[in-house]
């Protein structure tokens, strides 16, 4: 059995009470830093832990942290993004519906480092049962005393709301999320000024995604060298929570070290391929991540390794697709969601994406030429002078399938039909 | 449909004591929603009112989200997940099941009031999928069989809370 962080109270009905959860230890990383530590004290472990943003973009969390002023004006937020959106990814529902406390007090955490006033948890509207969860755990750990105007008596102030989405992709950007919480139509917003110094109402603000934040009461509590012992692979730090979809035998949530190889993942975890099946390829960490081929399976699944083969390990949201399935087909269905989901901002991702829906469903279609596929390597590149982060996302799937599945995307130019037989899958 | 006057109460009062009233946008829509199925012209009309923001901004805004719905819908909505685990899942032929079924397309509402079917981007159910979401509600995974069974059972309930 791997060490299980994150997951250490997860049980496989209900949440973790309040009571439970202090008597694991819960809310002692926080009576800890409140009595011993000061803000400037939190940021460095945390930058010594090597925390990694969880959430897709890895920025690390300590340096984000530094990057709000000694003097910036209050009030500070901090946000918590829970939107998780992004196709393949669930972990944050999980960790939420496992172990709510330990947001909390992440978050709680988070605050007292950069001197927040108030949090804000930016949730989905799919997660609507999390987000209850949320706002009674909320108002038992205010009763507590651990939120409120004098936390546990410091004389420290900080308290959440939950804010309900109204539920679209471009939200879980953390800009276009400002201005979904400012009541705004939610396209991001281009830094600087960046959010740390002016952001949600214009005032400094820090977003982390939920599965960051649950780290920081076990940094607290253990250290930064206990929690970079965690990994497998040198330069790594910590558990991840590997998500895991598709064509297997037991899809869900694992908290695996981080830097387990692929293979690993696949086989002692989530039981293997359905019989019948083999492996042909997976997306590592959501939709907006490139396709990993054969030559990947054995690749260790942490942020350095992945980015030094070219790739992202995202949300890492394993979607696995077996020799069956056609991955132009597939394409075809993760275009058809950028394409839907684009905010419409701006050009290269309002325009660009239907035009590459277009000419990938001809292909799939059986009435592809071969200059089609010149044309979609260049429009992917245009993709990358888009607004924000989303198109070049979106271009990922697409460029990596002419990259690595170049035949088959020929193969169904050459024989004028899917070789798969159709779009349908099984 | 007309809005509550407690809703309306309930609201105004909580507008007043918010710091920045605009958040409380989506807030608003879907609580009118709740009350009369969906946000008609009269209610986002009432939104702006209350929340003293242009009509055509609260526009922008209903209409940009996935959950808010501007036209009528059935009593239960049918968010389908088309995203690609599902798809990988058969989605395509859980949706044709459904549309034979229900008598209409995507898009479509019964013609007793009693479903609408829509699209959704993937749900976050992944380890539950093909997947879908009935008036908040997943359900998955999903096979025809299932999918049957739970339209029956909506249709005994609604027709149990008519009684």
């Amino acid at each position: 059995m791997v060490p299980q962080v994150l997951f250490q109270n997860r049980k496989p009905d209900r949440i973790t009470t309040l009571a439970e959860y202090q008597a694991g230890g819960g809310y002692s990383a926080l009576s800890q830093v409140l009595t011993r530590q000061d803000p400037k004290g939190l940021q460095t472990l945390i930058d010594e832990a090597l925390l990694l943003g969880r959430g897709g973009a890895a920025f690390p969390m300590g340096r984000k942290l530094a990057t709000v002023a000694d003097d910036a004006p209050h009030p500070r937020y901090l946000v918590c993004n829970a939107d998780e959106m992004e196709p393949g990814t669930f972990k944050d529902r999980v960790l939420i519906h496992a172990d709510p406390h330990q947001l909390i007090e992440g978050m709680l955490l988070a605050a007292y480092a950069i001197g927040a006033d108030k949090g804000l948890i930016f949730i989905r509207p799919e997660y609507e049962g999390a987000a209850r969860i949320l706002e009674r755990e909320i108002g038992l750990a205010r009763e507590a005393g651990f939120l409120g105007a004098n936390i546990l008596g410091s004389g420290v102030a900080f308290d959440m709301v939950v804010h309900r989405s109204g539920g679209r992709y471009i939200c879980g950007e953390a800009t276009a999320q400002l201005n979904a919480l400012e009541g705004k139509r939610p396209n991001p917003r281009k830094p600087p000024p960046y959010p740390t110094e002016k952001g949600l109402w214009g005032m400094p603000t820090v977003t982390q995604n939920v599965e960051t934040l649950c780290c920081l009461p076990h940094i607290v509590n253990n250290g930064a060298d206990w929690f970079k012992s965690l990994a497998l692979t040198s330069g790594a730090a910590g558990t991840k929570i590997y998500q895991i979809s598709g064509k297997v035998n037991r899809p869900g949530c694992y908290e695996l070290p981080m830097g387990i190889k692929l293979s690993r993942i696949i086989e002692e975890y989530a039981g293997g391929m359905p019989a019948g099946s083999t492996f042909k390829a997976c997306l590592p960490g959501g939709a907006s991540t490139r396709f990993m081929t054969k030559d990947h399976y054995d690749i260790e699944m942490d942020i350095d390794t992945l980015r030094n083969a070219g790739h992202r390990l995202g949300t890492a949201a394993i979607m696995v697709f077996d020799d069956k399935t056609c991955l132009v087909a597939a394409t075809v269905n993760l275009i058809t969601f950028f394409a839907r989901e684009s905010c419409g901002w701006c050009t290269p991702c309002r325009e660009g994406l239907p035009y590459i829906l277009d000419i990938l469903q001809r292909i799939e279609n059986g009435q592809g030429q071969e200059r089609h596929i010149g044309m979609l390597e260049s429009m992917a590149r245009h993709l990358w002078k888009a607004y924000c982060a989303f198109a070049p996302g979106a271009a990922s799937p697409l460029e990596s399938l002419l990259t690595y599945f170049g035949d088959e995307v020929r193969a169904h130019i050459t024989e004028k039909k899917c070789p798969f037989g159709g779009r349908e899958a099984t | 449909m007309s809005i509550p006057e407690t809703l309306k109460t309930e609201w105004k009062c909580r507008i007043q004591q918010s710091d920045h009233p605009r958040e409380l946008v989506v807030d608003v829509l879907l609580a009118i929603q709740g009350q009369i199925g969906y946000v008609d012209d009269q209610a986002l009309r009432e939104a702006a009112d209350w929340l003293q923001v242009d009509p055509l901004e609260i526009e922008e805004i209903a209409t940009f989200y996935t959950f808010i719905y501007r036209e009528p819908v059935g009593r239960y909505v049918i968010h389908l997940c088309d995203s690609v685990i599902c798809w990988l899942g058969g989605y395509d032929a859980l949706r044709n099941h459904l549309c034979r079924k229900l008598g209409i397309a995507l898009g479509g509402t019964t013609a007793d009031g009693l479903f609408t079917l829509l699209p959704v981007c993937c749900i976050g159910y992944c380890d539950r999928s093909p997947a879908m979401l009935i008036n908040g509600k997943v359900y998955g995974p999903l096979t025809e069989e299932t999918l049957d069974r739970i339209l029956s059972e909506l249709r005994v309930a609604a027709s149990d809370k008519e009684l």
